[in-house]
Formats: C-alpha cells, structure tokens, sequence
C-alpha cells in the first residue's frame, strides 16, 4: 500500500489533479496494468531520460538543439520571443510563423523576484549580433503587466544590436463582441488601430 | 462573519494554487490589505487583476486578522492604458512597488488611494514623469518624511530654490548653498513652482532626490532595497540623460 501511497502523492502534484482525482487515476492504472500503466510508465521514463532543453532557443526536444533550430527551411532571419514553451506551442499550432524562436524562461516580476539574469535574455542577444542572419525579433509576451515588462526591457537590450524589433497586435480576439469586452482591451484596440 | 465593501487599487497578485490569487490592495479607507480570490487565474479575471487596475472590493473573513476572500468588480483598467509605453508602465509599477513595501499592512493611509488614483490618471497623460516625482513627495509626507521646499533653511528666502539638504530635507537656495553645493542635493524648478515641467536632467536630478530620502528614512529601516521597479525607472531616465 506504501507504493500506492507515493503514486497517489506524486501525481496529486500535478496541474489539475489534487488527492481525490488523483487517488483515481491511480486506481484506473492499477486496473489497467498492462494496456496503460506499465506503457506510461516506460513512456515517463525515456521522456525523463531523451527530453533536453535546447541551449539555443530554450524549447524542449530530445536533442539538444532543438527540430526547430535544426530545421533549414525556416526562416533564419526572424525570432519570436515568447515567455514559456506553451507559448511556442500555442504559436507552432497557427503554424503562420516560419520563423525561429526564444523562449525566456518566464518574466521579470519584482514580486516574485525575478531578475533579468534569472532570465533567458543573455543568449537571446548572443543570437542577434553582427555575424547572425536575423533581422527581426518579434516580441510575443503575455499582454500582462509583467509581460509588457519584460518586452519594453528585452527592446531596451536588443536596441543597440540595430535588429527590427516587434511585438504582437493587441486587440479585439477573433469571436469578441465589443459589448463584452472589458475597458482594457477595448482601449489597447483603439490605440492599435490601423488604417484599412 | 465580517465583511466590508471598498474601492481598492490593485499593488499585486500573486498565484495561490492552481485557480487562486492573493491579492495586495491599496484600499480608500483600510490602507493596505490582503486578501484571497477564488479564480483569481481564471481567463474572466486575469485582466481584471492586473497590478494598476481600480476594482470595488468586497471582503469577507470569520475572523478579523484572517486572510479573507474578496470579490472584485473592475472599476478602471488603468494598467492596459499603460502597458504600450516603457516609462509610463515603468512610473505606475514603481509606485505599486513602493507602496507594497514601504506601507504596514491594514494600517489607514486616509490620501494615499486618492493621491494614488489621480496618479494612474495622470500618467496617461503629457507631463506624467514630473507627476510621478510629485506623488514621491507626497508618499514621503504620507510616511511622515515630508520635504519642505517653501523656503531657505538658512536665510528663508522664497526665490532661487536649488539645493535640499541631504541632513534635514529642507530646501537652500543658490547663494545659500554655494559653498556646500558638493554636498547638497540639486532640487529641480519644477518641485517648487506649481504646474512646471521639467527636462529630462530635472527628472533624473528629482529622481535622485527623492531616492536619497527613500533609501534613507524609508527602506534602511524596512532593511530592504528600494523596488526593481524604481531604480529601473532611474536608470531609464539617466540613459535618456547620458543618451545611451
């Protein structure tokens, strides 16, 4: 019963599960040992052996530099700046970006103490200098406090590189009704309006 | 079960499980106060709970000196009004941050939510940098380590204002303080002649100022640095000064 114990722990430490939900998915690999739990478990631990985190980029893969970076037929010229792999992942899911990507690591946050060193934004300028091909940076953080933050303080850095700097439009989401939508969005909208 | 209704400017939110968020308010007639959100992450209320923003507040707890649970309705996005430009989001997180670390907990600041919200207007408006130094007066004599700029402290003269002694926080003017100018701090005309604006030397000088008084009766006691946030914003404007 201990080991049945330490799963149940384990896995209520997950995003989404807590003990009761977690007790229950420990029952429903137990009950499917061989179709479910013995696969996961073999799955878990090649994942915890192959996944590395490219030191180029920041993604996750299962080699060191990443499919992205290796990948010739993307575009060498342009980086997306995003705070976490999800964000990558989001962004890959449009597929629209052909481009090549940084991923921070997080933002600058004094409550949380978050510093710029804490950050991934040293190799961010190490990939943008006088023998690198790019030619843009588009900054895709979080439309956050601590997002916008860490995208006025990565321009700030990446200004003495000479690159073109962007960031993604901030406005009206495809679906939304003005009516609904809160000040906040509604002004960002007005001040990025553009010309048709 | 005690519970209170207020308006409240948000200083900041911080994670609290996977769903909710502790929040540290400015209240208009409790000063700084804590309390928790049940989702607070959610999608509907993460752009409500920016740092910045005003919101109506209520409170409930069993106990007076428990955490709590607030609702929140949105009452002013200001922070999204801010986030497009560096030093304008750089003024308003400086300010949350001092407020967050230089006032004790549910101890009444009667001005500061007033003084506080007139500066979140102000800064999305023209001569928002001499606005923010202003406020850093204010929030000194809120502290109780109010500047006295009206006159000379040696000769009580009203004109040709220019130093701060460092000692006492009272205002010299040049002839007074020629011969002690190394060790006295530039006070920028705009600090003593209402409306005024300044340059951006007069912002960086007026940054030092205040800085130096901060440091000095506020955080050495608290035995903490001043704000990211604020020496960022010093920083920005002494690069603007030097043009690098």
């Amino acid at each position: 019963m201990q080991e049945i114990e330490r799963l149940v722990q384990l896995l209520a430490r997950l995003p989404g599960l807590g003990p009761r939900s977690a007790r229950r998915a420990v029952l429903m690999l137990i009950k499917r040992k061989e179709s479910l739990m013995q696969p996961l478990a073999m799955a878990l631990a090649e994942a915890a052996d192959k996944i590395r985190t490219c030191t180029t980029c920041g993604n996750l893969d299962t080699s060191d530099t990443c499919a992205i970076c290796r990948d010739p037929t993307r575009d060498q010229t342009a980086i997306c700046v995003v705070e976490q792999v999800g964000d990558l992942w989001a962004l890959e899911r449009t597929g629209v970006f052909r481009g090549r990507y940084h991923v921070l690591g997080g933002v600058l946050s004094a409550i949380d103490g978050v510093g710029p060193e804490d950050l991934n934004i040293a190799a961010l300028l190490a990939r943008v200098g006088p023998d690198h091909p790019v030619q843009e940076v588009i900054l895709a953080t979080n439309l956050t406090v601590d997002g916008q933050t860490t995208a006025h303080y990565v321009t700030e850095r990446l200004e003495p590189s000479g690159v073109k700097v962007s960031r993604l439009a901030h406005g009206v989401p495809v679906g939304g009704e003005l009516d609904y939508l809160d000040d906040g969005t509604l002004a960002t909208a007005l001040k990025s309006r553009q010309l048709v | 079960m005690i519970e209170w209704r207020d308006d409240a400017i948000l200083l900041s939110a911080r994670r609290h499980g996977e769903n909710a968020a502790v929040l540290s308010l400015l209240t208009r007639d409790r000063g700084r106060h804590a309390g928790l959100v049940r989702g607070g992450q959610s999608r509907k209320l993460k752009g409500v709970l920016q740092p910045g923003n005003r919101i109506a507040v209520t409170w409930k707890a069993r106990l007076e000196e428990h955490l709590g649970t607030l609702t929140v309705e949105p009452v002013h996005g200001y922070a999204a009004h801010l986030m497009a430009d560096p030093g304008r989001l750089l003024a308003m997180s400086s300010a949350l941050s001092l407020i967050e670390k230089a006032f004790a907990e549910r101890e009444p600041h009667p001005y500061a939510f007033d003084d506080l919200d007139a500066l979140m207007v102000a800064l999305d408006g023209p001569g928002w940098a001499e606005t923010y130094i202003r406020w850093e007066v204010g929030l000194l004599a809120e502290l109780g380590f109010g500047l006295d700029l009206s006159a000379c402290a040696a000769t009580g003269v009203t004109d040709d204002l220019c130093y701060v002694s460092p000692k006492t926080g009272r205002a010299v003017s040049r002839e007074a303080g020629a011969i002690y100018k190394d060790k006295l701090l530039a006070l920028p005309g705009f600090l003593v002649t209402r409306g005024a604006s300044g340059d951006t030397a007069a912002i960086g000088d007026a940054l030092r100022l205040t800085r130096y008084f901060l440091d000095r009766h506020v955080f050495s006691h608290l035995d903490a640095p001043l704000p990211d946030a604020r020496l960022r914003l010093q920083d920005r404007f002494r690069n603007l000064e030097t043009g690098s």
